[in-house]
């Protein structure tokens, strides 16, 4: 009887204590939320950090800047990536909750690429052209130098940050209504590699299978395409910032994890995936 | 004891000759059972009117700003604002950012930064001297001309001034429900009517659990097949000019109705009475003949309502509208353009919009809108097809 009773006791025991074990947080956990656009880099990151620092445990995920900035509000992320500068009521709902304004760093830099098929005779635009093809103004290649096709526009959802930056910086106006809205960056390229008369936008580190077009400030300039040299330089004139979003000042473990991120080690990495970096 | 109670109620059994089933012993175990079968019951209903009490309520706000009360609310929040951004500048300010570009001086607080950067600006100058922003959104002010956008054709939701046009929504999702019904109400009649009439037993249990497999097909899935497979193959045959449009959504969405249509046409088929079946061949028509003219009109209630529910799959299908359609949203009838529906529009915004903003509630209606929509089809089903039909069909 008494040996039985000791019997469960131990099982109960040994069960309470592998829950607990489960519920337990790991020494240090940091949390990763975030931008689309960001998230392979991030990946990267957690993972050449993590074999480095095995006690730190880092989780990465996506789902869009807004998604991971709203995390960050709700306590549900430690870091939030975003390819866009927060907004003011988002800042403003962080500051309601925490009393923090939040700490941006910026991370690294990604120049927006303009894709094109490499079936199409154009392969450099102006900004202004640009703006007009986005806008609806230009409806035709033959306008700007190529065959007598229609454009087809492709580019991302209302609710990316490349979409917000793109309008802001270089439509400056509302997008043209038959501009086909696409979930993500590589449908964009994917759409754009099947469509001879198609123009689409997005990040540098996407662009496989297409011809990235090269782009000129205005008319007199000369096109590049963004490379670390044109970008490191200006010469190429559509280049944002890529941030981490955090609540307060970073200490210990992940105040170590950012400034790996930033020190040299950590932005060759943002090379080796494409990405450009932020000196 | 028990001898004698069992004996005394055989007795009542065959003195009055009927079993009295009212009569029946008290259990406690059947009583818990039909509450809880009852409880479960009315715990669903009362999650859907829940569910949707909630989506209309966050709805409501932009019709709300019209009354003069909800104007002087908004007028106060406002001076709220104003008074919490003259309060944080002063501690609050970040140093290093003060020689701030245009794009940083409209954010009355600053951010600390952390690292090297301190420098703003992003776009070189010739790109950031049009200083364009897209508003914020954060307008309780702009909820009247929210409303009066509410029935143009116009779908911008984020730019510097919004425009909520849900006209072209509508007639998007109409367009494209109307092509996949065309599509795949009579391929998955047919092969019902296959099934149900000439396949032989083997064949028939291969069909039915392989179409009906189709139905647990994720449609994400279907989607991606849609836009990397079917796209192509379709611009190759038709030779239109967008590659994503609603035809190719349309045959994407039909592909994914198809098994709801097939299943329980094909029930209602097998249910029609086999004396229908005997009495036709016995008069002398073929088996196509059955088949076609007595077979198919008697099972047409339950077609109807098959249509129906395969109609209901398609309104409310998000995912693979979001793949294959091209989103754009233009007003027009021709099946070759791309169309943007309602539930891919809440699908593809809601993840990044503000909460409590004139466009978060914008969505909201949007839901609503589609609820009413299923609700409506539903209710023909529920009351055409049982009550009318029916009763015409049986003669009554």
């Amino acid at each position: 009887m008494k040996s039985i009773n000791i019997k469960r006791f131990a099982v109960v025991a040994i069960l309470l204590g592998m829950i607990g074990f489960a519920f337990a947080p790991a020494a240090d956990k940091i949390v990763v939320k975030g931008s689309d656009t960001l998230v392979i880099l991030a990946q990267k990151w957690a993972e050449v950090y993590m074999k480095s620092n095995p006690s730190v445990a880092i989780q990465v995920t996506g789902g869009g800047s807004g998604v991971g900035i709203s995390a960050l509000i709700n306590g549900a992320t430690d870091i939030a990536n975003a390819s866009r500068k927060m907004k003011q009521t988002e800042k403003e709902k962080l500051k309601a909750r925490y009393n923090t304004l939040g700490v941006e760093v910026a991370c690294a830099k990604d120049g927006i690429t303009i894709y094109l098929n490499p079936a199409n005779k154009v392969t450099e635009l102006s900004i202004d052209q640009l703006s007009k093809i986005f806008k609806g103004e230009i409806k035709n290649w033959k306008q700007v130098g190529g065959a007598d096709a229609d454009i087809k526009l492709y580019g991302r959802e209302n609710s990316s940050g490349t979409y917000v930056f793109f309008q802001e910086n270089v439509v400056k106006g509302d997008y043209a209504p038959s501009c086909q809205t696409l979930p993500g960056t590589a449908a964009v390229v994917n759409a754009v590699k099947k469509d001879p008369n198609a123009i689409g936008y997005g990040g540098a580190a996407y662009a496989e299978g297409i011809e990235i077009c090269k782009v000129k400030k205005d008319d007199k300039s000369k096109g590049c395409i963004p490379t670390a040299e044109t970008i490191k330089t200006g010469e190429y004139p559509i280049t944002r910032y890529l941030y981490m979003y955090l609540r307060n000042k970073p200490t210990g473990a992940m105040k170590s994890y950012i400034d790996w991120i930033l020190s040299p080690e950590g932005q060759k990495l943002v090379v080796e995936m494409g990405y450009f970096p932020v000196k | 004891m028990a001898k004698k109670t069992k004996k005394a109620k055989r007795s009542e059994l065959t003195d009055s000759g009927l079993i009295d089933i009212t009569k029946r012993k008290f259990r406690w175990s059947d009583y818990l059972a039909e509450k809880i079968i009852r409880g479960t019951a009315f715990l669903s209903i009362t999650i859907i009117i829940l569910i949707f009490f909630f989506v209309f309520r966050e709805s409501m706000p932009i019709f709300n700003t019209a009354k003069p009360e909800v104007k002087t609310e908004t007028e106060k929040t406002s001076g709220n604002t104003q008074e919490t951004y003259g309060e944080v500048t002063d501690p609050a300010t970040a140093p290093g950012v003060k020689g701030a570009d245009s794009t940083v001086s409209d954010q009355p607080e600053l951010q600390e930064q952390y690292g090297d950067i301190k420098d703003n600006v992003i776009v070189s100058d010739s790109v950031k001297n049009a200083a364009y922003t897209v508003s914020a959104g954060s307008g309780h002010d702009d909820n009247q001309s929210a409303l009066k956008s509410l029935l143009t054709k116009d779908w911008v939701p984020v730019s510097q001034n919004p425009r909520y046009g849900i006209l072209s929504l509508i007639i998007g999702t109409f367009k494209i429900t109307i092509i996949s019904i065309l599509f795949a109400a009579p391929l998955a009649i047919m092969a019902a009517l296959y099934t149900a009439s000439f396949a032989g037993k083997r064949l028939k249990e291969i069909i039915k659990p392989t179409i009906e497999l189709l139905a647990g097909f994720p449609s994400v899935v279907i989607g991606f097949f849609a836009l990397m497979v079917l796209a192509t193959f379709l611009q190759n045959i038709f030779h239109y000019d967008t590659r994503l449009n609603s035809f190719v959504g349309g045959i994407a969405m039909g592909i994914a109705a198809i098994p709801i249509i097939f299943t329980i046409t094909e029930d209602a088929l097998t249910a029609v009475p086999r004396t229908f079946n005997e009495a036709s061949l016995a008069l002398g028509a073929s088996k196509w003949q059955t088949a076609f003219f007595v077979i198919l009109p008697a099972a047409t209630p339950g077609i109807f309502a098959a249509v129906l529910l395969g109609i209901g799959r398609v309104f409310g299908e998000t995912m693979i509208a979001l793949m294959a359609t091209g989103n754009a949203a233009l007003m027009d009838l021709n099946p070759f353009t791309s169309v943007r529906t309602l539930a891919a529009t809440i699908g593809a915004e809601m993840a990044e919009v503000v909460f409590g903003d004139t466009h978060y509630n914008v969505l909201f209606l949007i839901g609503s809108l589609l609820f009413i929509f299923t609700f409506i089809l539903n209710a023909i089903a529920e009351f055409y097809v049982k009550g009318k039909l029916m009763k015409r069909i049986q003669g009554k």
